[in-house]
C-alpha cells in the first residue's frame, strides 16, 4: 500500500476541482485525484454559457444577477452567498479569459453574451444578455482551459484513481483512501485538507443528461462518514433533453430565439410565463411541459414536445415579441447564424436522431440534469456539518457536489459553470490558508481498513443479483415518482423500492475478481453510492409538504414559507435517514410570489 | 434486430492469449455501439473492459476501432453500420492494458510536449483582452479537440514510430499558434520543427476521417507546416 502526503488533496478534476487546484497549488503542496482523466469530466458537457453581468452589449448589474438567482432559487438560496457569487462572477469570467479561454466575441472584440432562462433586466422584466459563451461548448472550453493551465503550472495529478474513503481524525480532516484503477492497489493520501469536487448524481434517474460517471461519489462518501447532505430533494429537470436519450439541448437555443411548441402547434409558454415565455426558469418550463403532455398536447399525443429553432419560426416569434438587437434593429436570424452559434447541438441531433434543427424542430422531454443539493458548505467552500453551520476543519466542497446554497430550489442556467469557478477558487484559497497554519494530522492506525472491508465485501459478493437490473429499477422508480411532479403515495413507493433494492444489492454479483481495471467492481461501488443518494433524495422529498422550485407536489401545490423556508439536512444513520433543518440566510430580498 | 459483436479481449491477469470473443445482442437501429457494449457487460460478461463517461461524444473516453476505423463508441449507431456484424478492437499504437482499454500516458505525454496552454506574459488588462470575431474564428476548428486520440492512433506515421508527436498534439499546438492573444507561437513551432515533429506527417488524411469532432486535422497540420517554413524563410 503506497502512502502519499500533500497539504491539499482535491478529489475530482472538473471545473471546480481544477480551479481549486490552480489556486491551492500556488502556496500549498497539492494533488488532484480523479477517477477520470481530467478532460473527461462532465464540466466539458456544459453548453450554453457562464453568467456574469459584464454588460458588454446592454445594461446589466451584479445586483440584478443576484436577484434573478434568488428568485430562480424560489427563495431557498442563501442570499449572502448569492450576492458574493454574482459580484465575483465578473472577475471569474475575466480571469478565464486571461487564462486564454476562447470566448465567442462581439464585433468590438469583447466577450459575447446571450440571453438565458431567468436572466432579466430588473427594471423591465425582459430578458438580458448575461450568459458569456463560446458557441455551444462553453463547458468544454472551460475544462480545456483549466486543464491546460494545470499543465502549465505543473499541478500534480493522480488520474484514474478512485477515492473511496475520507479520513477524519479527532474531528479534523486527515486524508483520503484511493484505489488505483490500473493496478487495483490502495493508496493512502495523508493531507491537511480535502476538497471534494466530484460533481453530481443524475444517474439516479432514468432519463438524464448526465455522464455515466455522475454517480454521487462525493455525497455518498461524506454520508458514510456521518456528514449530512443538504436539500437533496431539489434536483433540476432540464426541459430540453433529446427525447428518450436525455442528451442535453442547451437553453442557449431559446436564448437565440428558439421556442417550445406543443402538439397543437401552439407556443404554449405564453400561457405559463407571459413576460419571458420560453426564457422562464427551467423548473417552470419542465412543469409546463409535463402539464401539456398530461393534457394530451404532446406531439402526436406522446410524451414529448418540440423545441423549434428553424429560422422562419424564430423570426416569426421575434417579430411578435418585438425582440431587438443591441443596436435597436429588429432581431432576425439566418440559418448560418444558427449554425455558427449552436454547432454542437446540431451535430448531436444529426448523429442521434437524424434531424437537422435548422430545418426541423427537435423532439424534447425533461431530463434529469443538476443537483442543487449536496454537501453543505459556506461561501468559502468550508463544509458545515449541522444546523448551526459548524465547520469541519480541513474539509471543503465545491461545484455541483456542494450545496452552498446559491441555487436553492432551482438553479438558473449559466450559474453552474459560475459556481465551479467562484467556489472552486475560494475553497482552494481557503484550503491553502488552513494548510499554512495547521500541522499534518496523525493518521488512524489502519487507515484503509474501513475502505478495504467495504470494497472486499462487494468484490467477493457471489450473489445472484444483477447490478444492471437493480440500477434500472432504481432509475425507473425515481423518474416516475421523484421526478418533475411528486405526490406522497408515489414518493413512499420510491422510498420502499429503493430500500428493497439496497437489500438486494447485498447479494449483487461482481463477475470480475481481478485487480487491474476492474470496472465491474467500480460500477458496483458507484451503484451503491447511487442507492444511498436515491434513498436520501426520496426521504427528503417525501417530508417536504410544499411545492418550491424543482420540488413540485400535486398534493401540496403552494410554496409554504411559514413552514418550509428552510434547508433540509439528511444524515444516514442506523440503516435509515434522519432529517434535520436549518434556516435560509435572507438579507436583501424578502420572499415574494414568483412569476415570469 | 440482432447484432453480432466480435470483441478483442486481453486480460493481463489470466493466462489466455489475446483473442476475440463473440457476443450476439438484441439491438435497436438507434442504439449506440456503446449501448451494446454496456448491454454485454451488464448481462453477459461483467469483466469486459472499456472506458466511457458522457456517452454523447464530448468527453473523448471511448475511442475504439469499429470495423477497422477509429470512432467513438458513443457516436456510431447500429443503423450506421453496413452489416450486422461488428468487429471491435482497441485503438492502435498505444499499449493495451485490458480489453479495449489502452495506456493513454504516451498520448498525453506528446500532448504536454507542445506547450498546450495559453502564454501571454504581459500584465492582463482590467477587462478582457480584445479579440475580433475574425481573429477568434482563425483557430476555432482546433478548439474543438476532446483529446480522444482517435486521430493519432489512426496515423500510420504514429504506428511506425511512437516518438512522433502525432496529429492531436499538433492540433492543440495549432489552437494556440493561431490565437492572436498568445505569445509563444515561435517556441511551439520550434518544438514541432524537430525530428519527431510535424514533418513526420505524410498527409494520409486518416486523422481527419477519424476525428469525431470533424476537425480538419490534416489542414491544421498543413497550416503549422507552412508557418514553420515561412518562419525558416524569413
Amino acid at each position: 500500500m503506497q502512502k502519499h502526503q500533500y497539504e491539499v488533496v482535491v478529489v475530482g478534476a472538473g471545473g471546480a476541482g481544477l480551479t481549486a487546484a490552480l489556486y491551492a497549488s500556488k502556496t500549498a503542496s497539492t494533488a488532484v485525484i480523479s477517477k477520470l482523466y481530467p478532460t473527461r469530466s462532465h464540466t466539458g458537457a456544459a453548453q450554453g454559457g457562464i453568467g456574469a453581468a459584464l454588460a458588454n452589449t446592454e445594461e446589466d448589474h451584479a445586483e440584478w444577477h443576484a436577484f434573478d438567482t434568488v428568485k430562480g432559487s424560489d427563495y431557498l438560496g442563501d442570499q449572502e452567498a448569492i450576492d458574493f457569487m454574482a459580484e465575483e462572477a465578473i472577475d471569474a469570467v475575466l480571469e478565464l479569459e486571461h487564462m486564454g479561454l476562447p470566448f465567442s466575441r462581439n464585433p468590438d472584440g469583447t466577450i459575447a453574451q446571450r440571453p438565458f432562462g431567468g436572466h432579466t433586466n430588473n427594471d423591465t422584466g425582459k430578458p438580458v444578455r448575461r450568459a458569456c459563451y463560446a458557441a455551444d461548448r462553453t463547458g468544454h472550453m472551460i475544462l480545456q482551459t483549466l486543464y491546460q493551465q494545470s499543465i502549465k503550472n505543473k499541478v500534480k495529478f493522480f488520474d484514474e484513481f478512485y477515492v473511496i474513503d475520507l479520513l477524519i481524525v479527532d474531528g479534523k480532516t486527515a486524508g483520503v483512501i484511493a484505489l488505483e484503477l490500473k493496478t487495483g492497489e490502495m493508496h493512502i493520501f495523508q493531507s491537511k485538507t480535502v476538497i471534494i469536487a466530484t460533481g453530481g448524481h443524475g444517474r439516479v434517474w432514468e432519463i438524464t443528461s448526465n455522464a455515466y460517471s455522475y454517480t454521487g461519489d462525493g455525497v455518498a462518501l461524506t454520508l458514510r462518514r456521518g456528514i449530512p447532505a443538504e436539500d437533496m430533494e431539489f434536483f433540476q429537470f432540464h426541459p430540453t433533453g433529446i427525447h428518450k436519450m436525455g442528451i442535453l439541448i442547451t437553453e442557449g437555443v431559446r436564448g437565440e430565439g428558439g421556442v417550445m411548441i406543443n402538439g397543437e402547434g401552439e407556443r404554449f409558454m405564453e400561457r405559463y410565463a407571459p413576460t419571458v415565455k420560453d426564457l422562464a426558469s427551467r423548473d417552470v418550463i419542465s412543469r409546463a411541459m409535463y402539464l401539456e403532455i398530461k393534457d394530451g398536447r404532446g406531439i402526436d399525443g406522446k410524451n414529448y414536445l418540440y423545441m423549434d429553432v428553424t429560422p422562419d419560426v424564430v423570426n416569426h416569434y421575434a417579430e411578435i415579441d418585438d425582440r431587438k438587437n443591441p443596436d435597436g434593429s429588429p432581431y432576425r436570424v439566418t440559418a448560418d447564424e444558427i449554425l455558427s452559434k449552436l454547432p454542437d447541438i446540431i451535430d448531436f441531433c444529426e448523429t442521434y436522431i437524424g434531424i437537422n434543427p435548422i430545418a426541423d424542430p427537435m423532439p424534447v422531454q425533461p431530463t434529469a440534469h443538476y443537483a442543487m443539493g449536496g454537501i453543505p458548505t459556506n461561501k468559502y467552500g468550508e463544509v458545515v456539518v449541522d444546523e448551526k453551520d459548524t465547520v469541519l476543519p480541513g474539509l471543503y466542497a465545491a461545484g455541483e457536489v456542494a450545496c452552498v446554497s446559491v441555487h436553492g430550489a432551482n438553479r438558473l442556467g449559466t450559474n453552474a459553470l459560475l459556481d465551479l469557478i467562484v467556489f472552486g477558487k475560494y475553497s482552494g484559497l481557503k484550503a491553502a490558508e488552513y494548510s499554512a497554519r495547521e500541522p499534518f494530522p496523525d493518521l488512524p492506525k489502519d487507515p484503509a481498513a474501513f475502505a478495504m472491508q467495504q470494497l472486499d465485501s462487494i468484490r467477493n459478493s457471489n450473489g445472484n443479483e444483477n447490478m444492471i437490473e437493480i440500477a434500472d429499477e432504481m432509475k425507473k422508480v425515481m423518474f416516475e415518482h421523484v421526478g418533475v411532479f411528486r405526490v406522497e403515495e408515489g414518493m413512499q413507493i420510491a422510498v420502499d423500492k429503493v430500500r428493497q433494492l439496497k437489500e438486494r444489492f447485498k447479494e449483487v454479483r461482481v463477475d470480475d475478481k481481478g485487480l487491474k481495471f476492474n470496472n465491474n467492481l467500480i460500477e458496483a461501488w458507484e451503484l451503491s453510492n447511487l442507492l444511498d443518494i436515491a434513498e436520501v433524495t426520496a426521504v427528503s422529498a417525501l417530508a417536504r409538504t410544499e411545492s418550491r422550485g424543482a420540488h413540485s407536489r400535486d398534493d401540496y401545490k403552494k410554496r409554504d414559507d411559514k413552514k418550509w423556508l428552510k434547508h433540509t439536512l439528511a444524515w444516514m444513520e442506523n440503516g435509515g435517514v434522519r432529517l434535520g433543518y436549518k434556516p435560509v440566510h435572507i438579507t436583501n430580498y424578502k420572499p415574494k410570489d414568483r412569476s415570469y | 434486430m440482432q447484432v453480432t459483436l466480435k470483441i478483442f479481449r486481453y486480460n493481463p491477469e489470466d493466462n489466455r492469449k489475446k483473442h476475440f470473443d463473440t457476443f450476439t445482442v438484441e439491438a435497436e437501429p438507434t442504439d449506440r455501439i456503446l449501448d451494446l457494449l454496456e448491454r454485454i457487460k451488464g448481462t453477459e460478461d461483467g469483466t469486459l473492459g472499456f472506458r466511457r463517461a458522457c456517452a454523447h461524444g464530448v468527453c473523448g473516453s471511448d475511442a475504439i476501432r469499429i470495423n477497422g476505423v477509429n470512432r467513438l463508441a458513443c457516436k456510431v449507431l447500429v443503423q450506421d453500420l453496413k452489416s450486422r456484424k461488428v468487429t471491435i478492437e482497441p485503438i492502435l499504437g498505444l499499449p493495451i492494458e485490458k480489453d479495449l482499454i489502452v495506456d493513454m500516458e504516451p498520448f498525453f505525454d506528446h500532448y504536454r510536449s507542445v506547450m498546450p496552454y495559453f502564454v501571454n506574459d504581459d500584465p492582463p488588462p482590467s477587462k478582457e483582452r480584445l479579440q475580433s470575431p475574425e481573429e477568434r474564428e482563425r483557430f476555432d476548428d482546433t478548439t474543438k479537440c476532446i483529446l480522444c486520440a482517435a486521430c493519432s492512433t489512426s496515423c500510420p506515421s504514429f504506428w511506425v514510430n511512437d516518438k512522433y508527436v502525432g496529429p492531436a498534439a499538433i492540433v492543440n499546438a495549432h489552437r494556440f499558434i493561431f490565437d492572436s492573444r498568445d505569445q509563444a507561437a515561435a517556441e511551439r513551432l520550434e518544438i514541432l520543427n524537430e525530428q519527431f515533429g510535424v514533418f513526420r506527417c505524410h498527409t494520409i488524411f486518416n486523422c481527419t476521417d477519424a476525428c469525431p469532432r470533424d476537425i480538419q486535422v490534416t489542414q491544421a497540420i498543413g497550416e503549422v507546416k507552412k508557418a514553420i517554413i515561412d518562419r525558416n524563410l524569413e
